[in-house]
């Protein structure tokens, strides 16, 4: 799923989801096993989780990994050219080594991008079960409230958001979360809706279990796989919006190393280096085209159809 | 029919408010007072004090909602806190630019992804699929204004054959087609268009290889139909979805553009947006937002209403 498809509706991809959901796949004692072997036979997939846990080795361990400091420049060395010794990918706009910051800068962007996420799962899921399986009323009240979000593009919104709170990477983070919070209710309430209607529901609710029962032992269990799916789908757009937010100027301020601001700050230094200054793009670039090719991946080793 | 025309129209309305609800909130949740946010700092006590009452910012939140509600209708958006000038003046061109830049881009991203997404459908688990596949999933997947500054790069800076930034003499409001405008507008637009490229990509590819499964394709095959014949029934059969794909993936392009703008400089809403955040311009900020969702609530009413007369088999009631 791209930035764009975040906030559209995925009548299809959803409605799949539900019927999916509906023909509850009984899960042998062998699905993990069958998940693993299916995800063996798919080099693609192999290969983009090994890059994003290479990248993420390197940001956590950027203080052992960096040849020097990242905020200590100097205007003697600004804009070198990649491939300078001692400056193995050049230097920035005020002579900080250009590897250092990509390495530190990762840190912010993989945190502003995955955050969000993580925390619109948690809330959206919570609420998109609520909905599905209360429905009524309760669903009427979640639903109506999403459809309003669903009303702004998810840039506008994020643009929107942020730029009123004002610059600053807990305003991104929140503003990104209020985003992605929608699509996913969307998602669970379809899935969950298509559990509830399933004769084990109903046995389980004759047979006197509570709500909050039957909802954690029987719903859960069916819904997470999709749900989940979904939202590491979202990781990928989550990744350019924060980034993007940042080259805007809403997220985090110079001179912490984030590269949607690297991206920003070396714009002017297109006329002189300029395959340094569109370095910082090219890892978001990476790191979103990994997490879009291991989403689509997982989603079909775990045979989750949407 | 007329029934569901008349409850889809209906229903726009209380979105339409809600909307106006959350853009009126943009300005509450901002830090500090909102009379900050409608008069300049350096105004004298007493006019602020004018206005306060004049908005009625010294009354309850719904209180205030339904005042701002009545200037918006009015068309009254407020007046810019960097420039003075009503925010209406300097949206209007703002459109027209935004407008020219995303219908750009939507007819090559649409035109692209119709014709990848479409071969992909028809030769499913051929190289070709695998390459359309591929296109759309890097289209979706690259941060567009970082693909903006490459191309800048390559065709500005490098062969030096388009311009880096600007949208030339005339702008939208001025608009000519000859060399010296459309080719301020070529790089921004194909910037803009690789998502919906990627996205209409993916959704033709997956709405054709349904249609070429089903029995009435295999039975046109079987009577003899020209390939040229059956191609024709499976446009037909494709053509609603995908249009109502297009239609809302227009209203992304017009909200989404402000990376694009700002990366070319580009005079449209997004980059009225950037300078309004910057320089705090909580009135510019509002009515601009305000202005691109209300446009984006009516294009989702159009698209509805589109998909439902054009295909029959979606009966609503």
């Amino acid at each position: 799923m791209s930035m764009t498809t975040t906030t559209a509706p995925q009548t299809a991809a959803e409605a799949e989801l539900a019927v999916q959901a509906r023909q509850a796949p009984v899960r042998s004692q062998g699905y993990w096993a069958g998940v693993w072997k299916r995800l063996r036979r798919d080099p693609v997939t192999i290969a983009c989780a090994l890059i994003l846990l290479l990248m993420f080795l390197a940001i956590v361990f950027a203080p052992l990994l960096a040849p020097h400091d990242p905020y200590q420049g100097s205007m003697l060395r600004r804009l070198r050219a990649i491939g300078t010794p001692g400056y193995l990918l050049g230097t920035d706009e005020l002579g900080r080594d250009m590897l250092t910051r990509l390495l530190y800068g990762g840190r912010l962007s993989w945190f502003m991008g995955i955050v969000p996420v993580a925390i619109a799962f948690v809330v959206g899921t919570v609420l998109g079960v609520l909905a599905g399986y209360a429905g009524g009323k309760v669903n009427m009240a979640i639903m109506r409230v999403t459809d309003v979000f669903y009303a702004f593009p998810s840039v506008l919104l994020a643009v929107a958001i942020s730029g009123a709170l004002g610059a600053g990477i807990l305003n991104a983070i929140l503003a990104l979360t209020l985003v992605f919070i929608p699509p996913i209710i969307r998602v669970a309430e379809s899935v969950t809706t298509g559990v509830r209607s399933l004769d084990f529901v109903d046995a389980a609710r004759a047979s006197g279990a509570g709500a909050f029962t039957v909802v954690r032992v029987h719903v859960l269990g069916n819904v997470l796989g999709p749900i989940f799916i979904y939202a590491t789908s979202l990781i990928s757009v989550s990744m350019i919006l924060a980034s993007g937010l940042s080259f805007l100027g809403l997220g985090t301020k110079p001179p912490e190393p984030e590269w949607g601001l690297m991206l920003n700050t070396l714009r002017t230094a297109i006329y002189v280096q300029p395959w340094v200054a569109v370095l910082p793009g090219a890892c978001i670039f990476v790191t979103s085209i990994c997490f879009n090719l291991l989403s689509d991946g997982l989603r079909q080793a775990m045979d989750v159809k949407g | 029919m007329i029934r569901y025309l008349i409850r889809r129209v209906l229903y726009a309305v209380p979105i339409a408010l809600a909307v106006g609800f959350v853009c009126f909130m943009l300005v509450q949740i901002a830090p500090g007072d909102p009379i900050n946010a409608i008069v300049p700092p350096d105004a004298p006590g007493d006019v602020v004090e004018q206005v306060r009452r004049e908005y009625g910012l010294d009354k309850p939140l719904p209180v205030q909602f339904g005042i701002w509600l009545m200037k918006v209708a009015q068309g009254d958006l407020g007046r810019s806190l960097a420039t003075g000038r009503t925010v209406w003046s300097d949206l209007s061109t703002a459109i027209g630019n935004t407008l020219l830049l995303a219908a750009a881009a939507a007819l090559l991203g649409f035109a692209l992804g119709c014709i990848l997404g479409g071969l992909a459908g028809t030769f499913r688990g051929s190289l070709l699929d695998r390459v359309a596949v591929g296109t759309a999933v890097a289209g979706v997947s690259v941060p567009h204004y970082w693909l903006g500054m490459v191309l800048v790069v390559i065709f500005s800076v490098q062969l030096n054959w388009l311009p880096a930034m600007g949208a030339g003499p005339g702008g939208s409001a001025d608009w000519s087609w000859d060399w010296e405008q459309v080719k301020h507008l070529i790089l921004p637009a194909v910037t803009l268009s690789v998502i919906p490229m990627g996205i209409v990509t993916r959704t033709v590819r997956g709405i054709v290889a349904e249609i070429m499964n089903q029995e009435f394709v295999v039975a046109l095959r079987g009577k003899g139909l020209t390939r040229r014949g059956v191609f024709l029934h499976v446009v037909k059969n494709a053509a609603p979805n995908a249009l109502a794909v297009m239609g809302l993936q227009l209203g992304y392009l017009m909200g989404g553009s402000i990376l694009v703008e700002t990366v070319f400089s580009w005079p449209g809403t997004g980059l009225l947006l950037n300078n309004a955040i910057f320089q705090r311009d909580l009135p510019v900020l509002q009515g601009t937002i305000l202005v691109l969702a209300m446009f984006f609530v009516a294009l989702n009413l159009v698209v509805d209403l589109m998909q439902t007369a054009l295909d029959p088999r979606i009966r609503r009631a």
